[in-house]
């Protein structure tokens, strides 16, 4: 792949752009004998938290046009566990791990940060103010609503998060705000190495036989292509507005989003969905991009931007 | 597991709303036991986005299939012909465990509720292999619903039948049925009992067999997006915790399922 394809997120030295979202690729050793692990740029896990969580109940997922809902609800097992049963595999495969994290409160967010900087094989932190399938639990942050929907919450994690590592810290902002630029500036402002956006759409679909919700949950986020264009909206807007890196991420499918996303202004992009249908779709997309690259033309990726 | 893109070899209405399905998927065919399954892409385009679960109904060189019609991706499944090709993921999931040959006289009792019969004609046909006596009961709302019933007479030591409208077999539940056999049946087996159905059926047939002291293993389904344990979308509530019906199951020991 040479160096065309290499990009850098705050320490992060990526081979290529393409990174497998969090919620959506497990711990990797689930797609061990169904990929290539290494022709991903990074692997971010599966939102962990300081906790075990049992997450919502049954129906958690639901199939809508162009997309699905989930309410997982952060379902895991923990810090601890995370530690002891999942990062020996994530640490052999040789390629950069972030660790998703949540908390319930600054206090979380920052534990888990300091247990979490400790170990030399993780690349770096996401942290995941952004789930809508939490909303109400822990915060104050007015209306019940989620960090990432309040400027000065988000601010405040980000900092206290900073305060402890020196690692690489990629913050993923909620689409489900009035302004993403005023979020995505808070972010930088405390310290913040990157910003991914975005999370899902909070949404909801309903039986019309049953007359009832399709989700245990009621409500749940929105992700696959039929968010595509808003998440690109998104990006361009605050890729413009702030001088950190922005990930792209939201219903892309193949190389041609990717791409979308990076003319856009990302500089790298997560695969989340899309990992559900096809196991191998990280690698492709990659290797997708690169051959972009050839035709266009383009010696670096970085060089990649709107006309 | 190994996500293949395979032929199919052919695509037929069996009755009202059911097909069958065969392709030619050799690695899936050479791994796969019993009540595993397999995630198919219905479609190349993105709509529906994702795959979908589907029993193994035979294994004979190739994947047999039986489907349902329900909605827009068995729909699609439906209409592909010879010769297309679709892409699979299996094979997936922890099948049944087939009763120990060193009992006694181990007997296994299967029952299939609608198209639940699907994962069990090849189970039925595995116990058949290793001459385990093997009862088959068959339950459906009416008489063109009940399937594979001439498959089991093959294998199978008795068959018996019941219809919700009672237009075929006895009129009832299965779950009734099972009763009314159990009654006339010898008792000296140590039975095993399989069962794939509608939920309410299969709480039923585990609620018998917990009576009774049956070993009793009920295949699940529920909705998944991924079919390889990453998203949690089919969580199923068991005494150890939340376990994965894709991962874990689909089919569970029914005495560890909280109902």
């Amino acid at each position: 792949m040479g160096t065309m394809m290499n990009v850098k997120i705050g320490k992060i030295k990526l081979k290529n752009p393409v990174m497998a979202a969090s919620g959506t690729f497990g711990y990797a050793r689930e797609f061990e004998k169904l990929t290539n692990l290494k022709h991903i740029g990074a692997i971010i896990t599966k939102t962990i938290t300081l906790n075990p969580r049992v997450g919502n109940p049954m129906p958690r997922i639901c199939e809508t046009s162009g997309g699905m809902l989930n309410a997982i609800g952060l379902q895991n097992e923990g810090v601890d566990n995370f530690i002891k049963e999942k990062m020996p595999y994530l640490s052999k495969i040789g390629i950069p791990i972030i660790v998703s994290i949540s908390g319930n409160n600054i206090d979380e967010f920052f534990i888990l940060a300091r247990r979490l900087d400790k170990i030399k094989n993780i690349s770096g932190l996401e942290l995941n103010i952004s789930c809508p399938n939490i909303r109400g639990e822990g915060w104050s942050v007015k209306g019940g609503g989620l960090v990432a929907q309040d400027s000065k919450a988000t601010y405040e994690v980000v900092k206290a998060v900073r305060k402890i590592t020196g690692k690489t810290i990629i913050t993923k902002l909620s689409p489900n705000v009035t302004d993403i630029i005023e979020i995505a500036k808070a972010s930088e402002s405390a310290g913040s190495d990157a910003v991914s956006l975005v999370n899902t759409f909070l949404g909801m679909a309903i039986d019309i036989n049953t007359k009832k919700p399709k989700l245990g949950n009621i409500t749940g986020g929105l992700s696959g292509p039929c968010i595509k264009p808003i998440a690109l909206r998104m990006v361009y807007e605050v890729s413009k507005n702030v001088d950190i890196p922005v990930i792209g991420v939201g219903g892309i499918m193949n190389a041609d989003d990717a791409v979308e996303f990076m003319l856009a202004g990302a500089v790298a992009v997560q695969v989340g969905t899309a990992n559900f249908i096809d196991p191998g779709v990280c690698g492709k997309i990659a290797k997708g991009i690169e051959d972009y690259l050839k035709k266009h033309k383009i010696d670096r990726i970085r060089d990649l931007g709107l006309i | 597991m190994k996500d293949v893109r395979a032929k199919i070899l052919s695509n037929k209405k069996i009755s009202s709303a059911y097909y069958k399905m065969i392709f030619d998927a050799p690695y899936i065919a050479k791994m796969a036991l019993p009540g595993q399954f397999v995630q198919i892409r219905c479609s190349d385009s993105l709509e529906p986005l994702l795959r979908r679960p589907f029993s193994i109904h035979r294994v004979h060189g190739n994947i047999e299939i039986l489907y349902e019609t329900v909605g827009i991706g068995t729909e699609i499944l439906s209409s592909k012909k010879e010769g297309n090709r679709i892409d699979v993921l299996g094979p997936i999931g922890n099948g049944f465990i087939l009763p120990k040959t060193t009992s006694i006289e181990p007997r296994a009792i299967i029952i299939a509720g609608g198209v639940g019969v699907a994962p069990l004609v090849y189970l039925a046909e595995e116990l058949a292999k290793r001459h385990i006596k093997t009862i088959v009961l068959i339950g459906a709302k009416t008489k063109d619903l009940i399937l594979c019933e001439k498959d089991f007479k093959k294998i199978a030591h008795e068959i018996y039948v019941s219809t919700d409208d009672g237009t075929y077999g006895s009129q009832g539940l299965v779950s009734k049925l099972f009763h009314k056999i159990l009654k006339t049946t010898e008792s000296r087996f140590e039975t095993v009992v399989y069962v794939c159905g509608p939920h309410g059926m299969l709480r039923c047939i585990a609620e018998i067999c917990q009576e009774r002291n049956f070993e009793c293993q009920v295949s699940l389904e529920e909705k998944m997006a991924c079919g390889i344990g990453v998203c949690l979308g089919c969580v199923v509530k068991t005494k150890t915790g939340n376990k994965l019906a894709c991962k874990d199951g689909p089919v569970f020991d029914s005495s560890e399922l909280l109902w």
